[in-house]
């Protein structure tokens, strides 16, 4: 009884975890159609921001929650007004284009914090749930993926500048003939999708040690969860990463973490086979 | 007269490339050299398939690395190196013929295509990394893990195992090679083949509404491309004498892509030039201590596609064209003077 628990724990992590690692992707990509290959140095830099926030003295939750997306929102907005803006509709263009920017961050970031690992951490204490410890930030990591995606959906279903910015993505010249401004649109919704993605980075940043190359690890994750997930927003990226994450799971118990991770992959590749417009291009059609 | 144009074009590769193989070693040392004509092979494999064929293959560094680890794997156990190196062109080949014929009459295009060629390659890279212990063993061979393949023979003289090719002679059996796959390549885009690839990219509905079948055009496209990274993954494993998971890496792949983007994309010298090129400026660049490596691969990436998203080689034909040029120029306007004023008289 203890040991399936356990197991539903673990997978709704995995799950919860997925969501965080492709929320700002989903924007940028999902729904920017921006290939940004710097995805996963966005999520680094937000964790190294924590770290440095926490070794001065921030709380945590703090550092985690609000600082850290702020810094890499703000250096979102710079990268788009320098380089993404040129490149929009360009779609391999801006995945070069990125891919460059991606090794960009990690060289500075190596020249800066060196090319060791660094970490702090977990601010929530495990605990015993039968015979088993369970690591009680997993819980935390749900709590804020559920919430991630309850406000995404709000902000872009009930609000007016969600409605804006959905109808900039798909008729940029229709809402600039209605007196909105395309450019500035795209450029706020970048800066969104990348605060996303240092939040991402700050809230899994004391599960991992965070070295300057640890972007690599979420990337590939992250595009097939978005990918998988199809047109619909919201629907998608927890369809998919309810699937991506489950068999995940099973396979880490069932085998070892190794082959849980290669099964996440080739049920990617198998399901991008059969359904090569993603997961709610046939299921839940009409969902954000 | 495309037969004079390729004969024509046949000789000046073949001086140009004389010339440049004998006169590099006297500016870097062998040793240096034969990598980065084993880059330069590289180079072109992604420059066919993406320049040529039209298909972003993100995971042209699973083609290499599987190439070396047939190579090692099967030079382990058969102990000679004829038979392995045809496998390393075979094998990588094979899979790629598999994956693409999976891929492509799957109807997958752009960005679908780069993100599978990317999970194939991290898989394998995964993989390769947990191979560790002697659970995982192909004949004689130990995978190794993280540590990769080391001690395995290498190249040598057809038939002889005991006369090793190595040192000068490995340089200008890669050049050699090198030189074979450029032509070959030249070739292939001379035939009706290469030039209904460039159709494709073009359009790839037009081409199929004109009755060609594409996925199985696409799919051989795929298959040369990894077949020639394959050749090069051997090379590479005969220059290392090491294999190790390291090649099927993420980084491996960025290098390959950025080498096109920068020699330029739809020809065939930019990408190895790119390729021979930066890997150089990588290797001095590793030198020194100051600027990390990435900093600046990174940065020539971002600034080629913001500014010259067509890479070098086109800028240098030009240049190479207005050149040649200029001088017959020059000369015209005084040679057709006489003759414009005459055919003016005439109307």
């Amino acid at each position: 009884m203890d040991f399936i628990l356990v197991i539903v724990v673990e997978v709704l992590y995995a799950i919860g975890a997925l969501v965080l690692i492709s929320a700002g992707l989903a924007v940028i990509f999902g729904m920017m159609r921006v290939i940004n290959l710097a995805h996963g140095e966005f999520m680094m830099l937000g964790g190294y921001a924590t770290i440095t926030a926490v070794d001065l003295g921030v709380n945590v939750f703090l550092a985690m929650l609000v600082l850290a997306p702020a810094v890499v929102g703000v250096l979102g907005l710079v990268v788009e007004r320098l380089v993404i803006r040129h490149l929009y509709g360009r779609l391999i263009d801006t995945m070069l284009a990125t891919w460059g920017l991606s090794l960009l961050f990690v060289g500075i970031v190596t020249m800066v914090f060196g090319n060791t690992t660094t970490g702090i951490s977990t601010p929530i204490p495990g605990f015993a749930l039968g015979d088993y410890q369970v690591n009680g930030y997993n819980f935390f990591i749900v709590l804020v993926a559920a919430a991630l995606l309850f406000l995404m959906l709000a902000v872009l279903r009930s609000t007016r500048s969600g409605l804006i910015a959905r109808g900039t993505m798909q008729h940029a010249d229709m809402a600039a003939s209605l007196g909105y401004n395309p450019d500035r649109i795209y450029m706020l919704t970048f800066a969104c999708g990348s605060a996303l993605s240092g939040l991402a980075g700050a809230v899994l940043a004391p599960l991992v040690g965070l070295v300057p190359t640890s972007g690599g690890a979420y990337i590939a994750k992250a595009f097939i969860t978005v990918i998988a997930g199809g047109p619909a927003l919201i629907a998608g990226l927890a369809s998919s990463a309810g699937v991506f994450g489950l068999i995940n799971q099973i396979f880490s118990f069932a085998v070892s973490p190794v082959v849980g991770e290669v099964a996440l992959l080739v049920a990617a590749v198998v399901l991008l086979r059969l359904l090569p417009r993603g997961i709610t291009d046939r299921l839940f059609r009409e969902s954000l | 007269m495309r037969e004079a144009g390729w004969s024509r074009e046949l000789t000046g590769t073949l001086v140009a490339a004389a010339c440049a193989v004998g006169v590099l070693p006297m500016l870097v040392s062998t040793y240096t050299l034969t990598v980065l004509v084993i880059y330069g092979m590289l180079g072109l494999s992604l420059g066919l398939v993406w320049g040529f064929g039209g298909i972003l293959c993100f995971g042209q560094a699973a083609f290499f690395g599987l190439g070396a680890y047939t190579y090692a794997i099967a030079a382990i156990n058969i102990g000679e190196s004829t038979v392995p190196m045809l496998l390393a062109v075979a094998i990588p080949a094979g899979f790629a013929a598999l994956l693409g014929a999976m891929l492509f009459y799957g109807r997958l295009t752009d960005v679908y295509l780069g993100v599978i060629t990317l999970v194939v390659t991290l898989i394998l890279h995964r993989f390769m990394n947990a191979t560790a212990g002697s659970d995982y063993v192909i004949g004689n061979a130990r995978l190794g893990g993280f540590n990769g393949i080391p001690g395995f023979q290498t190249l040598n003289v057809p038939g002889h195992p005991a006369s090793y090719v190595w040192g000068d002679s490995l340089y200008y059996f890669c050049a050699a090679c090198l030189l074979l796959v450029y032509l070959l390549v030249s070739a292939l885009l001379r035939s009706s083949f290469g030039r209904i690839a460039v159709g494709i990219r073009e359009n790839e509905t037009r081409a199929a509404l004109m009755g060609y079948d594409v996925p199985a055009r696409k799919t051989v496209m795929f298959t040369a491309g990894a077949a020639i990274a394959g050749l090069a993954g051997a090379l590479f494993a005969n220059w290392a004498e090491i294999v190790t998971p390291r090649l099927f890496s993420l980084g491996q792949s960025a290098d390959i892509i950025i080498w096109c983007i920068v020699g330029g994309l739809g020809t065939r010298i930019g990408p190895v030039l790119g390729a021979a090129g930066l890997s150089y400026l990588k290797f001095l660049l590793g030198q020194q201590g100051l600027i990390h490596n990435s900093v600046v691969s990174g940065a020539i990436l971002v600034l080629f596609v913001l500014f010259l998203p067509g890479g070098i080689a086109p800028v240098l034909a030009n240049a190479w064209r207005s050149v040649t040029q200029r001088r017959p120029r020059r000369r015209s306007p005084r040679r057709r003077g006489p003759r414009s004023s005459l055919a003016s008289g005439d109307a």
